[in-house]
């Protein structure tokens, strides 16, 4: 197992406030890794940093030796970090099918004036686009959807629209915005064993946030826990269930919500 | 199927019918008013294609001022074939835009449309100004296009030796009319047009997903000022002349109600737009004082009960972008 993701150091300033203060850790090939905390902890702008949304204002993100923080989104896509989003970022009157066909772009061999034209390559493209497109969803199994528009789906299945898209670009980091939430218990296991498969079968290292303790707890390999933009803990789910910085860190909020 | 019927319709209306109804009945400025919207929709389906990536383009009319002028100088003072001049209109307007695009196109709504309202502006304080382009006075007596011939054999005879220019006029915008929107609805459904699409509908999801939208950004924009452009310099070889009043704020705005009022969610919605705005204007001439106010009147109606435009009343599946 090796260092595939590394944030060093990393700071994230908004005028006076400091959402993240020199969080250091790193991913390692192959692992899911959850980063939880309360509201506010910092975890949406630590995820922003990575994926080269937000810059930071001191430290860095290097995936494989090579920086990624301070770039733009779409290198740093074409580098094979991608992230997904909350359920209300995605093409609404594209159906779903369509959707994963647009999100293949990385994939693409031919040029935009070579579609225009419709050259070799071109059309070998869109047919594989077609095919890797079919074998997303039968993968996912949301073969039921295949057609329909994204604006009319469920709340859970926008979720799995989210992780088509982001697994369409073919991506070796995926960073999952909240997977879980405002699922059911049932909606939730099928996810968690969802991206269990996505690990196992397709080799994605996958980084998460989330809110969803006992998700969480069965799902990550190890968990970094923030807290008012510090990170507090970092260890297996056992570890960080008995470390006594995070239980006073939840106490503060819901009680119930840590699952423990 | 259907399409290809539909296509080969209105290739025939738009090339046989409509001519030889004029012939018949004599209304030869009909073909002034049919190049006219000819001529507006290329323009127009230049301000559509910056709507499909979310962006409201208020500016058209600076870039066919700017391609009425760089053809008419071209022809005039270095002696350029217009046909050589044509496309080095637009390619010039393109450029311009390029430059402009960059800092611009990250605006997003009302600021981009903003900034793109107030071009038009500038391009005719700057032809104003200019020694190049002759100030208030403008670029007159521009000759009629000249003749096209390939090994002796004459592809597009001398405009000024024909018995009816119009008539040449009206062929000439109507087959780049429709060059313009077989390559549109081209676009639309290729790879960039889905792109497009992606970004209009949300732009932080296409850039995760690998998409360099700023770059994307400026290339339709580019497509969409040379198609300006060249619409600017058809208008200015027809009537002979460029005025820094050619092209005026108004105009912008109105290339931009073509695409609202045709439907901003099909390719062919700019065409029907300008033909029935243009029309339209006209067919009010009668109510004399009210006719701005009966006009402007229709539109608010008509966009309040159509807000996807004309098209959307039926077309559904023909002609629909990227489906």
């Amino acid at each position: 197992m090796s260092n595939l993701l590394e944030v060093r150091h990393v700071t994230r300033k908004f005028g006076g406030l400091t959402a993240n203060n020199n969080i250091s850790f790193s991913v390692n090939e192959n692992e899911i890794l959850s980063v939880i905390g309360p509201n506010g902890a910092g975890k949406s702008t630590l995820f922003k940093m990575i994926s080269s949304f937000l810059p930071t204002s001191s430290g860095e993100v290097l995936y494989r030796g090579e920086r990624i923080s301070n770039l733009k989104p779409h290198t740093v896509a074409r580098m094979g970090v991608v992230r997904t989003f909350q359920e209300t970022t995605i093409f609404k009157s594209m159906t779903v099918r369509e959707s994963i066909v647009v999100a293949q772009h990385l994939r693409a061999k031919a040029s935009l004036a070579g579609y225009f034209w419709g050259t070799k390559s071109a059309r070998e493209d869109v047919e594989s686009f077609g095919r890797y497109a079919d074998d997303l969803i039968d993968f996912l199994g949301i073969s039921a959807i295949r057609n329909e528009l994204a604006s009319n789906l469920p709340q859970g299945n926008l979720r799995a629209l989210g992780l088509a898209i982001g697994l369409a670009t073919d991506p070796k980091v995926l960073l999952l915005d909240e997977p879980f939430a405002g699922m059911n218990h049932d909606e939730t296991m099928r996810m968690v064993q969802l991206v269990r498969k996505v690990r196992d079968d397709r080799g994605v290292t996958v980084l998460l946030v989330e809110h969803d303790m006992p998700a969480v707890m069965s799902i990550s390999d190890r968990i970094i826990v923030l807290n008012f933009g510090e990170m507090i803990a970092e260890g297996t789910p056992t570890e960080i269930q008995n470390n006594q910085k995070v239980i006073e860190a939840y106490l503060g909020s819901a009680d119930d919500e840590i699952g423990i | 199927m259907i399409q290809w019927t539909g296509l080969l319709v209105f290739l025939i209306a738009v090339f046989v019918l409509v001519p030889s109804y004029i012939a018949a009945s004599g209304r030869t400025d009909f073909y002034y008013t049919l190049t006219s919207v000819a001529l507006l929709s290329i323009a127009s389906a230049g301000v559509w294609l910056t709507f499909y990536i979310g962006r409201i383009n208020i500016g058209q009319g600076a870039f066919a001022l700017i391609g009425a002028y760089v053809s008419a100088i071209l022809v005039t003072k270095a002696g350029f074939s217009f046909w050589l001049s044509l496309p080095l209109a637009g390619l010039f307007a393109a450029v311009v835009s390029v430059l402009i695009g960059v800092p611009i196109l990250r605006l997003r709504g009302v600021y981009f449309a903003m900034i793109t309202l107030v071009l038009t502006q500038v391009v005719t304080l700057t032809a104003l100004a200019l020694p190049v382009t002759n100030g208030a006075k403008g670029i007159t007596s521009i000759p009629l296009p000249g003749e096209i011939s390939v090994f002796g054999l004459t592809v597009i005879p001398d405009f000024a030796g024909l018995e009816n220019p119009r008539l040449a006029f009206y062929y000439t915008s109507c087959a780049l009319m429709v060059l313009t929107f077989a390559a549109m609805y081209r676009l639309v459904n290729s790879r960039l047009g889905h792109l497009c699409r992606s970004m209009q509908q949300n732009e932080e999801l296409a850039s995760s997903i690998g998409v360099n939208i700023a770059h994307i950004r400026v290339i339709v924009f580019a497509i969409s000022s040379f198609l300006g452009g060249i619409g600017g310099a058809m208008f200015g070889s027809i009537a002979q002349s460029v005025y820094p009043s050619s092209f005026q704020v108004t105009d912008s705005v109105n290339f931009m109600l073509n695409c609202f009022l045709g439907g901003l969610g099909y390719v062919f919605g700019p065409m029907l737009g300008t033909l029935v705005l243009y029309f339209g204007w006209d067919l009010l001439f009668e109510l004399g004082r009210y006719q701005l106010l009966v006009y402007s009147g229709m539109l608010i109606i008509l966009m309040l009960f159509l807000p996807n435009g004309l098209l959307s009343l039926r077309l559904r599946g023909k002609g629909v972008a990227g489906r």
